[in-house]
């Protein structure tokens, strides 16, 4: 059977082993290719999964992906833990292992200075919900006012239901509002304490395991040394704010930053 | 002796872990694009298939309900209430063909009419 190259990541050489038994995309162990003081941190996949036609397919199908993102963050995380990698997208694929040399001499101007960048740093995510998720209050009974021997949960008519609903409403918005308030200050404080701040679009409450009233998602970048401290202010500062809800993850290599697309600087500066 | 430059270990709120959406939000959207030998643009429509099935089971019914929250600016909160404010549109809306429904069937009802 026909293999291909999937690459994970470039780094500079390192000291430091990759941990036994790391599985990597479609099980392979990933594997290190040294070309001209980069180092391409690369797995051998199936041909029959990864080349053009079938990879397409693969793409939409959730649990290929959702297996196969698992697996490359896997080995993402690994080499975090013993250099600073640049990440590469899901899904980069090269012929052989001359495919991955080329990959490298024709990023090396930019992979250098990425990796010039990123070294030492590490990423790390803060994502913030309102306390109280804005969901539809079943338990909002209130008042309805007039009639009086309507239920509580069951609106008398359409225009009792329509000022429930309103209600419901100005409850809600000033539930968002109130994290919404705190998530900026949080993220103003947090900013200061990083050299680099992405904010991503907010999360789903209908993807698989994401809960609902998320306000702020975002990643800060800072020297890996500097985490600690960084963990402490996230913990103070989530703890004093009321009305929201304060989520950490990482530290993660720092994808969110890695790719600074500026074509034009790429194009005309030539060093 | 410890390393100045050793890495704190992962840390874990409370037994969670990243989920889902945060690992595909990374490995998809974001770290360093080149092109290798296999040409599979990740942002073109396969990104966009990709992730109307991360939020529904099907490009159709995605389509029906209107999601577009990975076109919406991702500046803090605006996005997420105008998709509040659509999806409470949607419930009222069917609410009231529901209260109208009703209302052809039995007759006067105490205020809908009023």
């Amino acid at each position: 059977m026909t293999e291909l190259r999937y690459v994970y990541a470039v780094t500079r050489p390192f000291d430091g082993t990759l941990p036994e038994g790391l599985a990597g995309v479609a099980g392979a162990p990933p594997r290190l290719l040294a070309h001209d003081g980069l180092l391409a941190v690369l797995g051998d996949v199936p041909a029959d999964d990864f080349s053009e036609e079938p990879l397409r397919a693969r793409l939409e199908d959730l649990d290929w992906l959702t297996s196969t993102a698992r697996a490359h963050e896997a080995v993402i995380g690994a080499l975090t833990a013993v250099t600073s990698p640049l990440p590469l997208r899901l899904a980069t694929v090269c012929h052989d292992d001359g495919g991955v040399r080329r990959l490298l001499d024709s990023g090396r101007e930019r992979f250098t200075r990425c990796l010039e960048r990123l070294d030492g740093r590490v990423e790390w995510g803060v994502k913030v919900y309102a306390r109280e998720a804005p969901e539809t209050p079943r338990d909002d009974t209130g008042s309805v006012g007039s009639a009086g021997s309507a239920g509580p949960k069951e609106a008398a008519s359409g225009r009792d239901y329509l000022r429930q609903r309103l209600r419901q409403r100005n409850a809600r918005s000033s539930i968002l509002s109130e994290a919404d308030t705190g998530s900026r200050r949080l993220h103003e404080e947090l900013s200061r304490c990083a050299e680099d701040v992405r904010v991503h679009r907010l999360q789903d409450a209908r993807l698989p395991g994401v809960p609902r009233g998320n306000v702020l998602n975002a990643a800060y970048l800072l020297p890996r040394e500097q985490s600690e401290a960084f963990v402490e202010e996230v913990r103070r500062i989530g703890a004093r704010s009321s009305g929201i809800r304060v989520e950490l993850t990482g530290p993660w290599a720092p994808y969110s930053f890695a790719d600074v697309s500026d074509p034009a600087r790429e194009g005309s500066e030539g060093r | 002796m410890t390393m100045p430059s050793r890495l704190p270990d992962p840390y874990v709120p409370d037994g969670a872990s990243a989920n889902l959406a945060d690992i595909l939000e990374r490995v998809l959207d974001k770290g360093v694009v080149i092109a290798g030998d296999i040409r599979i643009n990740l942002l073109d429509i396969e990104l966009l298939t990709i992730k109307l099935r991360l939020v529904v089971a099907s490009v159709d019914k995605a389509k029906e309900m209107g999601i577009d929250w990975w076109e919406t600016d991702p500046a803090l909160s605006s996005g997420a209430r105008r998709r509040e404010l659509a999806e409470e549109n949607e419930q009222l809306k069917q609410r009231i063909a529901a209260l109208e429904a009703g209302s052809s069937d039995r007759p006067a009802e105490r205020e809908v009419s009023g």
